[in-house]
């Protein structure tokens, strides 16, 4: 299907190991989430065993019900989506426009701009919770999900500008100038040319703000104090865990309430998330 | 005005008329100004003078900064302003009775870091932070570059099912992985002493094992970008070059060398600059796997030092000062990548 692209050729016995290799390391890297699937859907007792197998006799669904019984979880969940669908769509239009801006027109101080952008990359965002949370006081956004959503607007910004760069850059300025030939506006070869284009870049660069954004934990920590009908899963999974005695059940249940919609989507963004970290890379 | 600026010779760009501090950072500016961006078309006109400069670009005037203003709006407002702020408290005297409106807010100037500098536990943090992040960062390549080039050696369905679990990892969330991995190494219930025969061993218990088992969770979640990065750039040499580098009779290692390496040396230089920041800044999985910093505070990090201060304690200028801190070292990180960008002749 895709040419192998160290060529060469492998001999024989070397490709079986190598193959047995990759085959035994998927194993390990997968197996947590194994273990995380199969605990949340093992009984009570099966979880407190001392001697845990590989497998379960009795599968149950008590880990899963306690979860969505117990704090609004499904509430939990939403907020999370909709934390997460809000910080993808805008920074990938800022990020689409800031892009096209910096590639597609010479101005004063662009060079400037992208070594801010780059610079801005850095910045750790948990340094800038202290100032953050005074800020969404001052606009009275604590509590609520537009403090959770704003910052992580800002801090994906910079890294999906500096990648969509790239996907822009790639697309041929003939055809930019064929476009205004034949008459399309500057509105309409952006959105109906460029955009359609860039598309590949602009998943990979959803899968980053959407992972940055679902993961949060700490602004959700930080700035969802007192209204909890405003929390996000990260949150609620804590719910049952205790440091000193932990809900497994619970924890493992919750987690894969919290994994699954992640993993659907990567897994179907897969193929263009490979492609597009290639077209990013290739420059 | 936008093609007088541009058509000046470089070297003034940016140079006069930009304001202090910002000249080191437009230098590079210079080596593009020269070569523009995406100017292919442009450079086969450079040598015929008689004919005006073609710049690639439609000037636009207005039209690229009303295509920045969102972003500038909300990076400005929520990166630069706090930065901003995030400095000016660590100069301060600010804590709970200033932020209740109790006390009026005092000038201390440096006094926050003197107080910081003069910690022990402070340098002790530092030198965790720094430890840590790097046992992170090299394992992570380690592993994602060594599993990148198992990928090219592997027909498609072991490739297949070894993407398939990276990508699972990655798309793990931190706190999931975080509690996850915490599990399987629970002294009580968790496989791995079990399968391990340490009976009933506490991970988190000791501060090296403690590190240990956040830095196999860090490693675990961040391989998988590195290894597609990497996988993705091996796949992008052209595959004639390599089989006519092979038909010249060149060695598999000259082909790595002369071939793969300088094409992947920029992507290097990428993952290993994100794995830096990334693994410089972990938070969550030092938050939830050790419990706010492990016990008596033996595995805090930066991060999670200046969260405790400011949070726990209400020490937000001190807070404020370790996160200036963090900061100027990640500044640093980026200055030198971006001389590397410069070395390479990379064009922004």
């Amino acid at each position: 299907m895709t040419p192998r692209p160290v060529r060469g050729p492998v001999r024989r016995p070397w490709r079986l190991a190598a193959e047995a290799t990759a085959l035994l390391t998927a194993a390990v890297v997968a197996f947590p989430l194994y273990w995380m699937v199969l605990s949340a859907f093992r009984p009570a007792e099966e979880i407190e065993s001392t001697r845990p197998r590989p497998w379960t006799s009795s599968p149950s669904l008590d880990s899963f019900r306690r979860v969505l019984r117990q704090h609004e979880f499904g509430r939990y969940f939403v907020n999370s989506l909709v934390v997460a669908v809000s910080v993808v769509v805008a920074s990938a239009l800022i990020a689409f426009l800031a892009a096209t801006a910096v590639t597609r027109f010479r101005f004063r101080f662009r060079t400037t701009l992208l070594i801010m952008f780059l610079v801005a990359q850095m910045v750790p965002v948990e340094a800038l919770t202290i100032p953050l949370f005074f800020l969404m006081r001052d606009f009275g956004q604590l509590n609520t999900l537009g403090a959770l959503i704003l910052p992580h607007i800002a801090f994906s910004l910079p890294f999906a500008i500096w990648m969509l760069r790239g996907f822009v850059k790639a697309v041929p300025e003939s055809l930019e100038e064929a476009a205004y030939l034949d008459g399309a506006s500057r509105a309409r070869f952006l959105w109906q040319i460029l955009l359609p284009l860039v598309l590949p870049g602009l998943v990979a660069t959803s899968v980053f703000s959407f992972i940055s954004a679902w993961n949060d934990f700490l602004f959700a920590k930080s700035f969802i104090i007192s209204d909890t009908s405003q929390s996000t899963l990260p949150m609620a999974l804590l719910v049952f865990y205790k440091p000193d005695e932990p809900d497994w059940g619970g924890v493992m249940a919750a987690s894969t309430v919290m994994t699954v919609p992640v993993l659907v989507f990567f897994v179907l963004v897969q193929r263009r998330l490979v492609s597009g970290l290639g077209g990013a890379v290739k420059d | 005005m936008t093609r007088l600026t541009d058509a000046a010779p470089p070297p003034e760009r940016g140079g006069p008329t930009t304001t202090a501090g910002r000249p080191r950072v437009t230098r590079p500016g210079r080596t593009t100004a020269s070569v523009p961006a995406s100017g292919k078309s442009a450079r086969p006109y450079a040598p015929a003078p008689e004919r005006p400069r073609r710049w690639p670009r439609p000037r636009g005037g207005w039209t690229p900064w009303l295509y920045l203003a969102p972003a500038l709006l909300v990076l400005g407002g929520l990166l630069v302003y706090p930065v901003y702020q995030l400095g000016l408290m660590s100069v301060l005297h600010y804590t709970q009775a200033q932020v209740s409106g109790g006390e009026p807010t005092s000038f201390r100037g440096l006094a926050n870091y003197t107080e910081l500098f003069a910690d022990d536990q402070f340098w002790q943090v530092l030198l965790a932070t720094v430890g840590f992040a790097a046992a992170c960062v090299l394992s992570t390549l380690a592993v994602g570059c060594a599993l990148a080039v198992l990928l090219t050696r592997v027909r498609a369905v072991p490739r297949l099912a070894l993407m398939l679990a990276a990508l699972g990892a990655w798309a793990t969330p931190t706190v999931t992985g975080s509690t996850v991995w915490l599990f399987l190494f629970d002294p009580d219930f968790g496989p791995v002493d079990r399968l391990l025969g340490l009976g009933d061993f506490s991970w988190t218990y000791g501060r090296y094992s403690a590190f240990l088992l956040v830095l196999l969770e860090v490693v675990w979640c961040s391989f998988p970008f590195v290894m597609v990065t990497v996988y993705a750039g091996i796949r992008a040499v052209p595959g004639e070059v390599l089989e006519a580098a092979a038909l010249d009779g060149a060695s598999q290692w000259r082909i790595w060398r002369s071939v793969l390496a300088p094409a992947l040396g920029p992507i290097l230089v990428i993952v290993t600059v994100q794995s830096v920041i990334w693994d410089f800044k972990v938070f969550t999985q030092i938050y939830v796997m050790t419990d706010g910093g492990g016990i008596a505070g033996q595995n805090l990090v930066l991060n999670v030092y200046a969260y405790q201060k400011a949070f726990a304690s209400s020490q937000y200028s001190l807070g404020s000062a370790i996160g200036v801190v963090t900061l100027l070292i990640l500044l640093a990180v980026t200055l030198g990548y971006l001389r590397l960008l410069r070395r390479q002749g990379e064009e922004l």
